[in-house]
């Protein structure tokens, strides 16, 4: 059945992941770039208006001099939907997706911040292996989405195994404390990214998935896109602001991703991310 | 905002003291990186050290910076000097240095209040330290500053020469010599114990009852 299904190499895969990394590393999402600068514009603390203004002026000089926006260029996690009427030939997939990070970090000059064993801590010097997570979905086509992730914020995230009693109220209590503990360390204003629902390991998927969402947008379910809305309001009331130093906005946007989940329980998970929140889609 | 406030680095430590909590300065001289690896290397080093000479009962404990670079127990004298939690990009064909913005501070805080008995007197990261670092902080007349997360670009741009000079073997987070120029940094714990953290968030939200 070969015959009825489309084609492509990997070497075209090695090339677009390439690219990917090296662009989402010196430019930032036009959604998340536009926001933040709405958000400098509005700022109203006296350190959190300074912040802004040099986290403004870093986005210029990331852009004009090819530097990147953050020197923490993250470990690389793809989200890749693969089209079951694709026939893919040449290297394994994620032997390609890895190369292309290889080449991407090293021709890049983006830093290698992966160890290969989490205790021995020793690097491996072109920050492989990605993390990546695939999808099969109807179609033949490859869509690959790159979020290169900074630990200074993954290392404030959470999971919560919730209970069905716990209710709306429970939820917001649940992010409301990870953004308080988050406070400066995950360098403000944040996204916060919130997986709800499915068992232990997809709600922290989706609360990854979630920070690759646009930050204007809304979930589609109604009393969710109110929680968004709502939550996003309570985190900014915080006043923890840019910097953590005080201000406005603590917080670009709260989006939530959600699953079916069990009769016994509802777990939540919140992945924070810096401003520097980075993510690249192509489809080839 | 008052005008430009530069402060040369290294310092003596008699003026940590006027240097406050809140005070928006601009670094301009000599800082050295060091992050995890670095840290942990710089912490074994001395702790190894100064256990091997309790047991040889040759040597009464408790060297200074000093006296521990002289000794060969650590590459760099740490006496005085400052310590800017940076894991850099690498330098491309014409650049001094990557991308440069702090790291989380708190994964040093196991290491830091050793260092700073030995002699460190100030660190650049960003983040809450716990309550141990606070107090060697206050305890060693040090201070703490913050400079903006993920300003990377930026702050590379005030950093004029750089060069690794010891554990090499790390990468990016081996220890370089760094010369920097109007270093933009925020003063977040003081000499006296005084948190910005703690007390900008809370100014502001008071600023806002107000108005």
């Amino acid at each position: 059945m070969v015959g009825n299904m489309r084609t492509i190499n990997t070497d075209i895969i090695i090339d677009t992941v390439k690219d990917m990394c090296i662009q989402a590393n010196l430019f930032l999402a036009p959604d998340m770039e536009e926001r933040l600068r709405q958000a400098a514009a509005d700022e109203d603390g006296d350190l959190g208006k300074q912040i802004m203004n040099q986290l403004m002026e870093n986005m210029e000089i990331a852009g004009s001099e090819k530097i990147p926006i953050c020197q923490d260029t993250g470990m690389a996690v793809f989200f890749v939907n693969v089209g079951q009427d694709l026939h893919i030939e040449g290297m394994n997939l994620t032997d390609a997706i890895n190369e292309g990070v290889r080449q991407g970090y090293t021709e890049g000059y983006l830093r290698k911040s992966v160890v290969a064993d989490p205790l021995i801590r020793e690097n491996t010097k072109d920050n492989t292996p990605a993390i990546i997570h695939y999808d099969i979905v109807p179609g033949d086509k490859l869509t690959i989405t790159i979020a290169p992730k900074g630990f200074g914020s993954e290392n404030m995230s959470r999971v919560f195994m919730l209970k069905p009693a716990d209710g709306e109220e429970g939820v917001k209590a649940a992010v409301m404390e990870a953004v308080k503990d988050a406070g400066p360390n995950a360098c403000p204003p944040m996204v916060v990214g919130v997986g709800l629902g499915g068992d232990f390991e997809l709600a922290a998927k989706l609360a990854k998935k979630a920070l690759t969402r646009d930050v204007n947008s809304h979930s589609e379910k109604e009393h969710i896109a109110r929680i968004e809305k709502e939550l996003l309001e309570m985190v900014n009331s915080t006043g923890i602001g840019p910097g953590g130093l005080g201000g406005k906005t603590t917080a670009l946007a709260v989006n939530i991703e959600t699953y079916p989940t069990h009769i016994a329980g509802m777990p939540l998970a919140v992945n924070m991310c810096c401003h520097v929140n980075r993510h690249v889609t192509k489809e080839i | 905002m008052d005008s430009k406030r530069v402060i040369n680095v290294p310092f003596k430590r008699e003026q940590v003291d006027g240097l406050k909590s809140g005070d928006y300065v601009y670094l301009t001289g000599t800082l050295y990186s060091a992050r995890d690896a670095a840290h942990k290397r710089l912490f074994d080093s001395i702790v190894d050290a100064e256990s091997s000479i309790i047991s040889s009962e040759k040597q009464v404990i408790g060297m200074d910076g000093t006296a521990l670079y002289e000794k060969g127990i650590l590459p760099l004298d740490i006496t005085d000097n400052i310590f800017y939690y940076l894991g850099p990009t690498p330098a491309k064909e014409g650049q001094v240095i990557g991308s440069a913005g702090p790291t989380t501070s708190s994964r040093m805080d196991k290491y830091t209040p050793l260092l700073l008995s030995k002699g460190l007197v100030g660190m650049i990261g960003k983040g809450k330290r716990s309550k141990e670092v606070i107090d060697a902080i206050v305890a060693n007349k040090a201070v703490y500053f913050a400079a903006v997360g993920g300003a990377g670009a930026l702050l590379s741009k005030c950093i004029k020469k750089s060069e690794v000079i010891a554990y090499d073997d790390l990468g990016t987070e081996a220890i370089r010599k760094m010369e920097v120029e109007d270093f933009p940094v925020i003063v977040v714990i003081d000499s006296q114990g005084n948190n910005l953290y703690e007390t900008a968030v809370e100014d502001y939200n008071s600023s806002k009852t107000v108005r």
